[in-house]
């Protein structure tokens, strides 16, 4: 017998359960997915994104346009190195174009050396949450994986209109992410540990210092 | 095996392990009291009801889920591995790692490969298997088991660390906690960049979509499935819940009940390997699916809730018994009231027969439970079948021949009235010498009564 039958056999014996059999709702019932969606004005969202992010230990900017962006992040790049991701919104920001910032990755091998050795990863976003400042990042030909996690300092231009309430607006709005993407990641605050003693320290593994720019206009 | 008493009086003994562990489970308690507070998350008990539902409904119709799991990873491109017992799981690794020329996997913190002992087994082969969580790196080093479920090593200071380091990795003492972090950094940024396999767990498994979810803080659970190109993941057949969005629920209890945090730094779903057009992620994907005791805890009603856990820990901050004896002597890695309702349900109740009965029942852990597991429930009900089980063995014979004896006297009044009056007079010492001394140490005894009932209506009897 595989293992998977033997599995399925003994959890089938111990709920008298057959083969096949369609859930049942009258003993144990499965209510519709509870989400909860704050009703607030969502001009508010990116005051309450920011208050959340810098509680957290993020440092935030809000800019007008695409074009205040890169003046806002000018002085974090000073003699810095960095890796941007190939989202369309970072190169209509100029991001792209700046002569510290290697974009354009394709090959994973190499994009993996070039966050190995960067100062700085930048990526845009494809949601943020306000209730708990966090950016939500899909894997796509847009944004890869390694570009937030491998440098020491992530930073994220996130467009205004990206901003959802929650968690639950989220999921509201992708039901299920991995129709999509191989990775979904929900990023709330700089990479941290307390396993020493309880000491909150920062930048254990991923990024100990993430910035965020709040662009109103796209 | 009986309690281990010369362990746990050592851990009581110790002030700096005591202070250690209060602080910590102190933090741990305040933490969460600030996030689920009636003013912070109004409908924290809602959720609570709304997570035992979800779970109640998955685990009895369990093999509904996990078919409907299994076909969804493989749409995505993965595999689903299912595996009896840990020595399943860690063949099926290392024939894997064989057959890719892996000789190093990376791994994040997952309490089910601790529970089957996988590194241990992977190392017999030499397969070097490198724990990335900071906690879990320093207990590796250390060659210790988690004290925790969600702080591995609580027990352990900035002097201990310093020591294991200097020891195991050859560095100068160093005893700044932000140093000794930076060491541990820049050591296993090296495993992830050249580790051919990553190795995570799961904190649910998500029917409906195919995926996993991972929380986390510190990142070592993203690079180790992100960065090498075979990614495997291990998890219990009970982490499956139905929808993506019954995340709303359980996310927004465990990372509370846990650090006391609304969302934990990382939460990743992940579903199969990279897609097509994605620039990084593994080429392969792997669900390894551990049954090893976990179909034995089904067929009862009362105690299945055990595999509601979601692991947050809160039950071991909030019990008296855990912040006093510390996790290590609970028998298994699972310490604390969940471990104490779990182990004798995989190892058998005849095997650790104290477990159950080391609990005052308070409720505590009940009470701060987010799935609302009813633990004191369940240790009854283990109390129970550990009694029975030894009534059926025979195996406490002077049990059985004081009770014997006690109905031969109750039956023979003479004699009964003798020892009772005889009891009255040598009742008061025994607390002070015998064998129920160290019971009586901690209870107070009632006086018997300076006359018994029979004298008493002896002397009231009308002298007709």
């Amino acid at each position: 017998m595989t293992a998977r039958d033997q599995i399925f056999g003994d959890i089938r014996k111990a709920l008298k359960r057959a083969a096949g059999e369609p859930p049942l709702f009258e003993v144990a019932p499965l209510a519709a997915p509870a989400l909860r969606i704050p009703q607030m004005d969502r001009n508010l969202y990116a005051d309450l994104f920011v208050q959340k992010f810098e509680s957290l230990g993020g440092t935030s900017f809000r800019v007008r346009n695409t074009s205040a962006v890169v003046p806002a992040i000018a002085e974090l790049l000073v003699q810095k190195h960095a890796v941007a991701s190939n989202s369309p919104f970072l190169r209509k920001c100029g991001v792209t174009g700046l002569v510290q910032v290697h974009a354009g990755f394709t090959d994973r091998d190499q994009l993996k050396e070039a966050c190995a050795a960067a100062d700085i990863g930048i990526t845009s976003v494809d949601y943020a949450l306000a209730a708990t400042g966090s950016f939500v990042m899909l894997s796509s030909p847009n944004e890869a994986r390694l570009i937030s996690l491998l440098p020491p300092a992530h930073i994220a231009i996130v467009p205004r209109s990206r901003l959802l309430a929650n968690l639950d607006e989220l999921l509201s709005i992708l039901p299920r992410p991995a129709d999509q993407t191989s990775s979904m990641v929900l990023i709330t605050g700089p990479s941290r540990t307390a396993d020493i003693e309880q000491i909150l320290v920062r930048g254990v593994h991923g990024p100990g210092e993430i910035y965020a720019v709040v662009v109103d206009e796209e | 095996m009986n309690a281990p008493e010369a362990d746990i009086q050592q851990a009581i003994d110790d002030p700096r392990l005591q202070l250690a562990i209060y602080t910590a489970t102190g933090r741990l308690i305040d933490h969460r009291a600030n996030v689920v507070s009636a003013e912070a998350l109004p409908h924290y008990q809602d959720l609570r009801s709304e997570a035992h539902a979800i779970k109640k409904h998955t685990i009895e119709n369990l093999d509904y889920y996990l078919e409907q799991l299994e076909s969804n990873v493989i749409a995505h491109g993965g595999k689903v591995v299912y595996c009896r017992t840990g020595q399943e799981a860690a063949d099926f690794v290392l024939d894997l790692a064989k057959k890719r020329g892996v000789h190093m996997l990376v791994k994040s913190k997952s309490m089910t490969s601790e529970e089957i002992h996988f590194n241990e087994r992977l190392e017999e082969h030499q397969l070097e298997a490198v724990e990335t969580d900071l906690g879990e790196y320093i207990l590796q080093l250390a060659h210790q088991r988690p004290y925790h479920i969600v702080a591995p090593a609580l027990h352990l200071t900035r002097y201990d660390v310093a020591d294991v380091f200097t020891k195991e990795l050859g560095v100068e003492n160093e005893v700044v906690i932000e140093k000794q972090t930076k060491i541990a950094r820049n050591v296993l940024r090296r495993k992830f960049l050249d580790a051919g396999i990553g190795v995570s767990g799961a904190n649910f498994l998500i029917a409906d979509s195919g995926a996993i979810v991972v929380v986390e803080n510190e990142g070592n659970a993203r690079l180790s499935t992100s960065v090498p190109k075979i990614h495997i993941a291990i998890a219990g057949i009970e982490k499956a819940i139905p929808r993506a969005q019954d995340l709303a629920v359980f996310l927004n209890l465990l990372g509370r009940s846990a650090t006391g945090q609304p969302l934990t730094v990382y939460t990743s779903f992940l579903s199969g390997p990279r897609r097509e057009n994605e620039i990084d992620g593994p080429d392969e994907f792997y669900l390894l699916l551990l049954d090893n005791g976990r179909t034995k805890l089904l067929a009862d009603p009362v105690k299945r809730q055990s595999l509601y856990c979601i692991r947050c820990g809160a039950c071991l901050n909030h019990c008296p018994v855990y912040r006093k004896i510390g996790g290590h002597n609970y028998p298994w890695v699972y310490s604390g009231p969940i471990g104490a309702i779990i182990t004798p349900q995989f190892h058998g109740v005849t095997s650790d027969t104290w477990l159950p009965f080391a609990s005052s029942l308070c409720g505590a852990c009940a009470e701060v439970c987010p799935v609302k597991i009813e633990i004191p429930k369940v240790l009854l009900k283990l109390r129970e079948e550990v009694t029975e089980a030894r009534r059926k063995s025979d195996s406490d014979g002077l049990e059985r021949f004081a009770f014997q004896l006690f109905a031969w006297i109750a039956t023979h009044p003479k004699i009964y009235l003798l020892l009772a009056s005889l009891g009255s007079i040598f009742f008061p010492l025994t607390p002070k010498i015998g064998p129920l001394k160290k019971w009586a140490s901690q209870r107070t005894l009632p006086e018997p009564a300076k006359q018994s009932f029979h004298q008493w209506w002896a002397a009231r009897r009308p002298k007709s």
